[in-house]
């Protein structure tokens, strides 16, 4: 029972915690650009005003419009709930595993797109189409990273990756550096990052995923942006605990779990102010230069999991 | 015992079939009797094969019954087993839905000068002919009904005969599916030759070398992957199945192709029997090609059926991936992974079955109430036909393998077993899956790159012209044979541990072991493997969804936030956005295109800037044409060429070659 507790208060420590990445990133950002930026709790602000204003949908738009932000919040949520971040051991971890992560991705990204497209405007079709070849390229590159982890564990569940990675110590395998390297370069495309989308851009031509937000306001957009904001901490935690998993609570005692939220803080902490400090130094790439980037991730991805069958299963 | 009841509702099914089809060809054009009675009887003939295929499944052993028809020495051979069972089930399903979709759908041809009864009693030989090739259980009835099936269908194709288009992709067709039959009559030459009889009893019970073994493999997947439509062999499929009336589409994409992938393995599994791993390696090849290319040419369409259409050759593509790492897997002793992977090809194989069929009855729905296959054209169709539109919703997420629904489970378990590959003992074996498994991944991403386009282009946004704006809600009994498949599509989604225990007794007849892992855990939980080592929960995970949804709309509509104003969107202040601003279909697909323009050949022509009046123009054709087909045709040209010196139109010369012919013939075999 409490670990069904646990996996529920850690489901509800995504949503929670998601909007303070998104504003420590924007505040390391502001600071290396010499600005001096809004608070790190701004984007709570930011959703709390979203979600009390007054939704506006386009006369175009069919009822999809309306339901697309339900599910692609829920889909993206209860993908971040299977992946631990505090401690292990959680029964959430049979309800759904590496695949179905991807999956449940996968589920928010094609309502998100079809909003997109529903308003019949030319800019939320652009980045439909967009947005569909940059995940029709990082999906297959995710996938073959997380299959080398799950091949190393003979697991594809999250939790046992984890924890097979705990018992290898220190080992340095050339496969997960492949995986971690292509896991990267996935992340920053599928959460909209600098070099591949730039989630602070006003210039409709430019977008993806803003792009297909256009027609969103009110409350619709709130949860609409606070998914997003729940990937990126999805993805920021999957690198960080899954080939960094030193600290993770192994058990359910509350000094194990209070000490487990503070490590995977501060190691999101660094994290966040890496991926500023990328996006400060970095531009954005052209669209057609993103599925050179992809193909690199695809490429390490595979590079890891064939290193990992011709390598090291035979050893 | 219920094996028997089995044999004879598949019995009766045929009747059925048989009776749809004869009533119809009495009727000649009066449609009332094609829409109350043959049509019925069609659907009837499906829920008797559903039924059929229950009784096989959940019962034991095989059921045999010998017909006195067929030639005086060899009478035709039935037979019902668990394999026969699950795919009586599979063509059961479609064709149930067909039954209730139809009678509303043939009205739209009531007007039109074309013959109903060549519709309805082709439909009726037609699927009696699948039926007959399942219950088979004898080379010469296999080849009969094969045949019936193939012609049958060709007559079909053919149905809008006025259209010249038409009648080359029905030509086409029944050159591909004769060049095939002809393969698989030769796979049957030699397991007869070895077995001494045309029955399967014999060939089953035939000891072949293993090149023997390896001819007959190849020339049955030479045979039955022509009729499946895997590239390269794929060209005639995306031209014969759009042609057809939408519900003979459906079954023919939905099912006929089941019935090659039935024939694939009851020749290779059961016949031949001595399984090498080579042929999986081969399978895995053309399975990841196919999966591929099917896959980028159906995104680059703009005709909804063709798409579809190449979207099944993508489908079958993923099917002999699975089938491939089953060969795979027990060609180097590992019985429950080649079960897992079995396993995992036929649920793919009923899960296409469904949304497949949804599909292209959907596409059927639209162009009975817009008149219209031109993806450009379409637009806004959800809020004209909302059933229709949440029903081609559920096939879309289906297809693309998104959770909850079927597609998914399918994807999932070929994952799983591919990502057993580690145990095998050869590194050059263990390096081919995972870019099998590489390919897999990247079609399913393009699947839904695919169906984003297909859904946001016909039935989100405006229309696009005049007559899909004037479309009307399909009749009832479309709808209801929609549902019915969407339905099931979300069942064979949620319950994926009662369907593995449905088709487990196959892959035990087939492959020798079963997964029984897979609902060792009770039914909520997938695990085909071992709990520890991969676990899926389908109901818990929709269970989840919908609370968490519902919570939130719930949370939102009390309270004063509940209000929603519509108001135009946006428009850069500039012009009020028209429906040919919107991304059509070529241009949604266009950076997908430029990534992957190697593949395709593309001719593309830019007006001019100073043109007054531009028009672009753009055609992405088929490299398999100018590298197979184009060859291949010039050689069979100039070798008649050379024949046709011979034709003197002298009868005494005509004999003389005659007479030498023989002679040679009786030398070789003297």
């Amino acid at each position: 029972m409490s670990a069904w507790l646990v996996a529920l208060l850690q489901a509800l420590l995504y949503p929670a915690l998601a909007p303070l990445l998104v504003g420590w990133v924007r505040k390391v950002k502001a600071r290396l650009q010499n600005r001096r930026g809004a608070s790190v709790f701004q984007p709570y602000a930011d959703l709390r005003k979203l979600l009390v204003k007054e939704t506006r949908v386009a006369h175009t738009a069919s009822e999809l419009f309306r339901v697309a932000p339900y599910i692609v919040f829920v889909a993206t949520w209860l993908a971040a709930a299977t992946v631990p971040l505090v401690a292990l051991d959680l029964p959430i971890a049979a309800v759904a595993d590496i695949i179905v992560l991807v999956g449940l991705l996968a589920l928010a990204r094609f309502f998100l797109a079809l909003a997109g497209m529903d308003a019949g405007t030319a800019f939320g079709g652009m980045g439909a189409s967009r947005e569909m070849l940059v995940s029709a390229l990082a999906e297959p590159a995710m996938l073959m990273a997380v299959f080398t982890l799950a091949m190393t564990a003979h697991s594809t569940s999250l939790q046992s990756v984890m924890a097979h990675h705990l018992a290898d110590g220190f080992l340095l395998r050339p496969s997960y550096l492949f995986a971690f390297g292509a896991l990267v370069l996935v992340a920053l495309a599928e959460c909209g990052r600098i070099p591949v989308d730039n989630p602070s851009t006003h210039l409709e031509l430019t977008m993806v995923h803003e792009a297909m937000l256009l027609e969103y306001s009110g409350r619709h957009l709130a949860l609409m942006e606070w998914a997003a904001q729940i990937k990126l901490l999805l993805y920021g935690v999957l690198i960080v605990n899954v080939f960094f998993p030193w600290g993770v609570g192994a058990s359910f005692g509350a000094l194990a779990l209070g000490s487990g939220l503070a490590v995977v803080l501060l190691k999101l902490l660094v994290l966040g102010a890496l991926l500023a400090a990328g996006e400060t130094v970095l531009a954005k790439m052209r669209l057609f230069r993103v599925p050179g980037f992809l193909n690199l991730a695809l490429l390490l991805a595979l590079l890891g999991l064939l290193s990992h069958v011709i390598l090291e299963v035979g050893a | 015992m219920s094996l028997y009841f089995a044999l004879l509702l598949a019995g009766l099914a045929l009747l059925l079939a048989l009776g749809s089809a004869g009533v119809s060809l009495l009727a000649g054009r009066r449609p009332l009797v094609l829409r109350q009675v043959a049509m019925p009887l069609f659907g009837l003939a499906g829920v008797s094969a559903v039924l059929s295929g229950l009784f096989a499944l959940l019962g034991d052993g095989s059921a045999t019954t010998v017909l006195p028809l067929g030639l005086p020495w060899m009478p035709w051979h039935l037979r019902v087993d668990a394999l026969s069972g699950f795919f009586l089930l599979v063509i059961g399903l479609v064709t149930s839905a067909v039954g209730l979709y139809g009678p509303s759908y043939v009205r739209g041809f009531e007007r039109g000068r074309d013959s109903l009864a060549a519709l309805g009693g082709f439909g009726g030989l037609f699927l009696a002919g699948m039926l007959l090739v399942v219950l088979a259980d004898d080379a010469f009835l296999f080849m009969v009904a094969w045949e019936l099936m193939s012609l049958s269908s060709y007559f079909l194709v053919a149905f809008q005969h006025e259209n010249a288009a038409n009648r080359r992709a029905a030509f086409l067709y029944l050159l591909m599916a004769h060049i095939g039959g002809l393969a698989i009559l030769l796979g049957f030459g030699v397991l007869a030759a070895f077995g001494h009889g045309f029955d399967f009893d014999a060939m089953r019970a035939a000891e072949l070398s293993p090149l023997w073994a390896t001819l007959a493999f190849g020339l049955a997947f030479l045979g039955f992957g022509m009729k499946a439509g895997l590239v390269p062999l794929h060209a005639w499929l995306p031209e014969a199945h759009p042609v057809a009336p939408s519900h003979i589409s459906a079954l023919m994409s939905g099912v006929m192709l089941k019935v090659a992938v039935y024939g694939f393995i009851r020749v290779v599994y059961d016949l031949v029997g001595q399984v090498q791993w080579q042929w999986g390696v081969v399978l895995l090849a053309v399975g990841s090609v196919s999966a591929l290319m099917g896959v980028l040419f159906a995104l680059m369409q703009t005709d909804l059926k063709r798409l579809l259409a190449y979207s099944s050759v993508e489908n079958l593509g993923i099917i002999f991936i699975a089938l491939g790492l089953g060969l795979l897997f027990q060609g180097t002793d590992h019985p429950t992974l080649a079960a897992l992977a079995f396993v995992a090809a036929l649920y793919h194989v009923v899960n296409h079955a469904l949304f497949k069929g949804l599909l292209f009855l959907g596409a059927g729905a639209i162009q009975h109430s817009a008149h219209e296959r031109d993806l450009e054209q379409m637009g806004g169709l959800l809020r004209r036909m909302p059933w229709t539109g949440y029903f081609f919703l559920v096939g879309c997420v289906s297809i693309s393998a998104l959770p909850p629904f079927n597609g998914f489970v399918s994807e999932w378990l070929t994952f799983q077993a591919a990502l057993q590959a580690w145990q095998l003992e050869s590194g050059v074996l263990r390096s081919l899956i995972p870019i099998a498994s590489a390919v897999l991944a990247l079609t399913g991403a393009l699947v839904a790159a695919t169906f984003v386009k297909v859904y946001g282009v016909a039935f989100l946004g405006q229309a696009r012209s005049r007559h899909v704006r004037r479309a009307r809600p399909v009749p009832h009994g479309m709808r209801a044979g929609l549902g019915l498949l969407a339905g099931l599509c979300l069942l064979f989604g949620v319950l994926p541990t009662q369907i593995i225990a449905l088709i487990d007794p196959v892959a035990e007849l087939m492959v020798g072991s079963g997964v029984p892992q897979a609902g060792a855990q009770g039914w909520l939980w997938l695990t085909p493997i071992a709990p520890e080592t991969a676990s899926y929960s389908a109901p818990i995970s929709i269970l989840l969804l919908a609370l968490i949804a519902g919570f939130a709309i719930w949370w939102f509509r009390r309270g004063k936030v509940r209000r929603i104003r519509r108001c135009d969107p946006w428009d850069c202040g500039f012009a009020p956005p028209d429906p040919h601003m919107q991304y059509t279909a070529t241009s949604f697909a266009q950076p997908i295109r430029r990534v992957f323009a190697l593949l395709f050949e593309i001719e593309e022509s830019r007006p001019p800037f100073e043109d007054a009046a531009p028009r672009y123009r753009l055609r992405i054709g088929d490299r398999a044409w100018g590298l197979i087909y184009q060859p291949v045709a010039r050689a069979v040209e100039s070798a008649s060429r050379r024949v046709v010196r011979l034709q003197s139109g002298n009868v005494r010369v005509y004999l003389g070659w005659t007479l030498a012919t023989l002679l040679v013939l009786l030398w070789i075999i003297s």
